[in-house]
């Protein structure tokens, strides 16, 4: 696996002042892999893609790409295209100039016949179903089109790796859900490396290969959907990747967690004795039953209808549960809570709280 | 009633502003050289095309507008690249030094540009009025292309470098195109301020006079109707100019909102 590993970067750090933006990143991706850089506003997802593209210069660190260094390499010589976030298509050019602003840029041997630029273009307009839009303006375009003429304009040079920036960020929901199937299909039709940056986790979720979520500059996990859906490594990952219950647990002995006074059979182990964990449990996997038979039981406050299935808020002895089941429980009704061993997902405390 | 009022009063307005200029027009056409109206005459005209000082004027005036348009144009636009791209600070620092020579009376400015070729011992002509011209133009060229290049984001610049453009050819097939407006804008205004500029002229232009610059030296003499031809013509050809540079804001703005129009329908 190790030789067809495309990007590697290597203890990237980016500073602003003293103001630390990137802490140490590393990360190889492979080829033709969809990779997503996923986190809030902030955590220094987009700057890495600016230094993967060569906008901006890491403080320190080292980006390889094939194996080689290319820090030092200027943007317009690197053999990877960017889809910026609101789109930044030249607008005193018509959809077809914007398209061929890359290959008429080729100089000297690699210069292109008019004939050639014309079948790439027409070829790529056809792969985004905007075949006949050649003479059109940019501004008479629909949102969804100009995004698809930018991921074309940067797909036209056949670059080995496409960063999206937020792509699909200005875009209303039913349109990104189709765009994110078509560019699926894009990317393993082309057989090109997505180095995709959002902040939307199912999004990252429904398209990525693998998965980078990052927070405060650092990467906090990387794995497949599943693993970090599953399997998330720390209370923030549990947190930004879908809606979770966080409560605190103190790890007994393996296979047994203590929560609210009473212990619990699960099924992690590795912790110290008595250590204190995040116990992380997903709203679906909370089973309703009988107060009796529950392993908490307490009192509905909230029920909302979702349209799949209903959101119920849980108070039991001060904590709160959200829960999502496809029967309602009516608010002011007492019910009990049942989760399966394995449905709970134990970690250990982030350090800042240990700080705390 | 009320929206009679409200027209009168706009009338009243126009004729206050206007009325001097009209005047003067209409005195243009006078075949006598007294207050008096004595009848319609062209021959101010024909005189103010066969007088030389005059005509020797407006070439220089000419030259130095069209010259002094296009060097300070291209300064300036390079100018306003620089201090869009640098840090907030700096960028106020420099906008408000750049803002100074805009407030600062003309009469100042023409002494101090005096006194200044004076002291390089440089001889008053031409050149010198060219100099100064560029000097004045440059901080209204740097005014009309700064927003636009606020408005040009970043983001096309760097499109077009990932699309495989250096650094130049980014500039000139992407920037260069969405501050073209801006630049456009720019040169007109140098050209017109050059153009009915008479303080600074009449300091540093030294044997080259200007239009204003003669004008004024004639108006000292006996008045000439002559003079009322010419500057009837002067006015006229700055009207045209800033009718000009109206229209092309109008047609920026209309051509903005049928674009918009177009994508609601798309939407």
């Amino acid at each position: 696996m190790e030789n067809n590993i495309i990007i590697d970067l290597k203890n990237i750090s980016m500073e602003y002042g003293n103001e630390k933006v990137l802490d140490n990143i590393n990360l190889y991706i492979r080829d033709k892999e969809f990779v997503t850089l996923l986190g809030p506003s902030g955590c220094g997802k987009t700057t890495t893609l600016r230094i993967i593209g060569g906008f901006i210069n890491q403080t320190s660190g080292n980006v390889y790409f094939e194996g080689k260094e290319i820090s030092k390499v200027p943007p317009y010589k690197r053999q990877l295209n960017t889809v910026f976030q609101k789109y930044a298509l030249f607008s005193h050019l018509n959809v077809f100039e914007n398209v061929a602003f890359g290959l008429r840029l080729k100089k000297g041997k690699e210069k292109l016949d008019e004939k050639v630029i014309k079948e790439k273009v027409s070829e790529m307009l056809k792969l985004v179903n905007l075949s006949g839009y050649e003479k059109r303006d940019i501004n008479s375009l629909s949102g969804g089109q100009q995004q698809r003429v930018a991921i074309v304009r940067a797909l036209v040079n056949h670059p080995k790796v496409l960063l999206l920036d937020e792509p699909l960020g200005a875009l209303d929901l039913k349109l990104r859900k189709d765009m994110q199937t078509e560019l699926k299909k894009i990317q393993q039709r082309l057989g090109i490396t997505f180095i995709y940056v959002t902040h939307d986790q199912e999004e990252a979720l429904s398209m990525s290969d693998t998965i980078v979520v990052m927070n405060e500059g650092k990467i906090q996990q990387i794995g497949t959907p599943q693993d970090i859906y599953n399997e998330p490594k720390n209370a923030f990952v549990a947190d930004f990747i879908g809606e979770s219950n966080i409560l605190d647990g103190i790890m007994k002995k393996d296979c047994l967690v203590n929560i609210f006074g009473q212990d619990i059979e699960c099924v992690d182990v590795g912790f110290e004795e008595n250590e204190s964990v995040d116990v992380v449990i997903r709203p679906e996997d909370i089973i309703i039953t009988s107060p009796e038979e529950g392993i908490f039981s307490g009192t509905v406050t909230s029920l909302t209808f979702k349209g799949v299935h209903f959101e119920m808020v849980i108070q039991c002895d001060g904590f709160e549960f959200l829960a999502h089941n496809t029967i309602a429980s009516q608010p002011g009704e007492k019910i009990g809570l049942k989760v399966k061993p394995f449905d709970f997902h134990i970690m250990k405390k982030s350090k800042k709280e240990c700080e705390k | 009633m009320l929206k009679f009022l409200k027209r009168f009063y706009i009338f009243i307005i126009f004729t206050f502003l206007y009325a001097p200029i009209a005047v003067l027009i209409a005195y243009s056409f006078n075949s006598s050289k007294s207050s008096k109206w004595t009848g319609f005459t062209f021959d101010w005209y024909i005189q103010l095309f066969q007088d030389k000082q005059i005509m020797n004027s407006w070439g220089v005036t000419l030259r130095v507008a069209i010259f002094s348009a296009i060097i300070a144009t291209i300064i300036g636009t390079m100018a306003a690249i620089g201090i869009a791209n640098m840090k907030k600070r700096t960028r106020s620092a420099v906008l408000s030094v750049n803002n100074i020579p805009v407030t600062n009376p003309d009469i100042i400015t023409g002494v101090s540009l005096m006194l200044l070729f004076i002291a390089l011992r440089i001889e008053r002509g031409e050149i010198t009025l060219l100099l100064a011209h560029i000097t004045f133009n440059i901080p209204y060229v740097i005014l009309s292309v700064l927003p636009k290049l606020h408005q040009a984001d970043n983001m096309t610049y760097e499109a077009a470098l990932d699309l495989g453009a250096t650094p130049f050819s980014a500039f000139w097939k992407v920037v260069f195109h969405e501050i073209k407006p801006g630049i456009v804008t720019g040169f007109i205004l140098a050209f017109t301020l050059s153009f009915d500029d008479f303080m600074i002229s009449n300091y540093t232009g030294g044997t080259a006079q200007t239009l204003a610059v003669t004008i004024f030296s004639m108006t000292k003499k006996k008045i000439n109707p002559k003079i009322y031809a010419l500057s009837s013509i002067m006015f006229l050809t700055v009207l045209i100019l800033l009718i000009i540079v109206n229209l092309r804001q109008d047609d920026n703005n209309s051509k903005k909102e049928r674009k918009l129009k177009k994508v609601e329908k798309n939407l």
